[in-house]
């Protein structure tokens, strides 16, 4: 038997593994835009100060779409022309905080609407050669 | 210094097997100078724009057009600006001709891209690679997901998608220089394959070929190239603020801000001295046909939500009280990134001129109005009058 092993998909973007995963995203300590994933400075007023922040983990659907075709590179999912099936994907409101892109777990259109409650979640996005779980943020329908 | 435009000159855009990006730029411009009645060894500035050699894939960098046109030792100006790149061309000709640098110029833009969806590289793009690896690196998806929030805040029926590229279809089948030459009906339109919700496959423009070109000159000399100049009143170009919805962007902040669009389309007409009630015809992207209502919108040329009454209609026709893209725009042209805003101006020069034939705009335009936008959130526009 060989135990599974997993990775988040870049370091740095979530908190992983964890009971309730979090995005880690920074706050300028000057003007208090927050942004993900972290940067070194901020892109509203250009201060060098941005602190650690970990996200809300639900917020609201703020506009979506899905993806019907298989994309070119750089995309690294694990689908073939024959296997590719649509996937969503959206911006995410999270209050007082950022909008975040990311996928959705929900594809079905009729099941996404703009407002709709949205949760945090950590979902395996495709399998390393080795055998590694290479595992994504997503947000999934939180009603 | 104002500026005047005395030649126009184009390559067909669509597929062209065997022909160089720069082959066709040289085209273009060979034909806008044979239009000016003047030659290349006269041609004392050109800026030149082309975006394919920065992408995936390569192309040919724009300075390789001398090759092609004879070296003069001219100033020549690669330009590499996004889907502004033709805009950025034309502004630099009309900079150097306003610093007294030369007083006849030369803006030519071309490319020639690989077949379907553009793909770009996160580095280039100021992302990080797990951004592309999950898929969320694609044009298309942006533009989508920007219509679909658009069409939900307005109260939009998405049902008038598919009359925007039944329109630009209609026109581009008018336009011998069209790639996409026939007419579709809304309903084949609506049927057509899913690709990014609300957006269906003949709602979006295709990357392609082309070129076009134009012979820009003090508008004191135009008299010795043309009876016919075109003015050009103000061309202006803007990047994206804190606060705005762009492509390529893995968050965006709470704050609003107007888009690089609106910025543009403001500077544009004070810089004129000129408000959107006196367009008479209009170029503006249509990267897919939720840009084109959007754009509307974002120059000035409706208020938000009006789009649909427009469209009913049929404001935006030929025939209409405020033709857009009458030659078929992206939809119907395609979009060769760095030709594509020099084909809108080829148009409007057109246009303005009476020459464009089965889809001359009726009771002589004289005021028309170009706008692009794109990646990485750059917008411009321009306004050239008779």
């Amino acid at each position: 038997m060989t135990a599974t092993t997993s990775r988040p998909i870049a370091e740095g973007l979530f908190t992983w593994p964890s009971e309730e995963p979090r995005l880690i995203g920074a706050a300028c300590a000057d003007c208090g835009t927050t942004v993900f994933p972290r940067q070194p400075s901020c892109p509203k007023c250009g201060a060098q100060d941005m602190a650690e922040r970990l996200l809300s983990p639900t917020g609201s659907l703020w506009t979506w779409t899905t993806q019907g075709f298989l994309p070119k590179a750089p995309y690294g999912g694990p689908e073939t022309d024959e296997t590719f099936q649509p996937f969503a994907l959206g911006y995410v409101e999270l209050a007082d905080e950022v909008r975040v892109e990311a996928r959705l777990t929900e594809s079905d259109p009729a099941r996404l609407r703009i407002g709709m409650p949205m949760r945090l979640v950590v979902v395996p996005f495709r399998t390393d050669p080795d055998g590694t779980e290479v595992m994504t943020f997503a947000f999934a329908p939180a009603e | 210094m104002d500026i005047a435009i005395v030649g126009i000159g184009i390559h067909p855009f669509g597929r062209h097997d065997g022909k160089s990006g720069a082959q066709m730029g040289a085209h273009a411009v060979r034909e806008a100078l044979h239009d000016a009645g003047t030659t290349w060894p006269d041609v004392q500035f050109a800026a030149g724009g082309s975006l394919a050699y920065a992408l995936p894939g390569g192309g040919s960098m724009p300075d390789t057009l001398v090759n092609e046109l004879g070296l003069t030792g001219v100033p020549f100006v690669n330009v590499a600006n996004g889907c502004a790149t033709s805009a950025t061309a034309v502004l630099s000709a009309a900079n150097a001709i306003k610093a007294g640098a030369a007083d006849l110029a030369v803006a030519v833009g071309f490319d020639k891209h690989q077949r379907g969806h553009f793909n770009a590289e996160p580095e280039t793009n100021g992302v990080d690679d797990w951004y592309g690896e999950l898929g969320m690196m694609i044009t298309t998806q942006f533009f989508a997901m920007k219509i679909n929030r658009y069409l939900h805040q307005h109260g939009i029926d998405p049902a008038i998608l598919a009359k925007v590229s039944a329109k630009a279809f209609r026109n581009g089948a008018l336009n011998p220089n069209a790639w996409r030459r026939q007419a579709l009906t809304e309903e084949e339109i609506l049927a057509s394959r899913m690709l990014n919700y609300p957006l269906t496959q003949y709602m979006f423009c295709s990357p392609d070929e082309g070129a076009a070109a134009l012979v820009l000159c003090r508008a004191d000399q135009a008299h010795r190239y043309t009876d016919r100049p075109v003015y050009l009143r103000a061309v202006t170009l803007r990047t994206r603020r804190f606060g705005t919805f762009e492509v390529f962007s893995p968050w965006v902040a709470l704050e609003e801000a107007d888009t690089p669009v609106q910025d543009a389309s403001r500077a544009c007409y004070e810089a004129a001295g000129m408000g959107p009630e006196d367009i008479d015809l209009a170029q503006i992207q249509d990267s897919e046909s939720g840009a084109e209502i959007m754009h509307m919108a974002e120059n000035g040329l409706c208020k938000d939500g009006e789009q649909e009454a427009m469209l009913q209609e049929g404001a935006t026709e030929i025939g209409g009280r405020l033709p857009i893209n009458t030659d078929g725009g992206l939809l119907a042209n395609g979009e060769p990134i760095g030709a594509s805003g020099m084909r809108q101006f080829y148009e409007t020069v057109l246009q303005l001129r009476g020459d464009a034939g089965p889809r001359q705009v009726p009771n002589n335009p004289r005021v028309g109005y170009t706008q692009v936008y794109g990646a990485p959130g750059v917008g411009a526009c321009a306004i050239l009058t008779t």
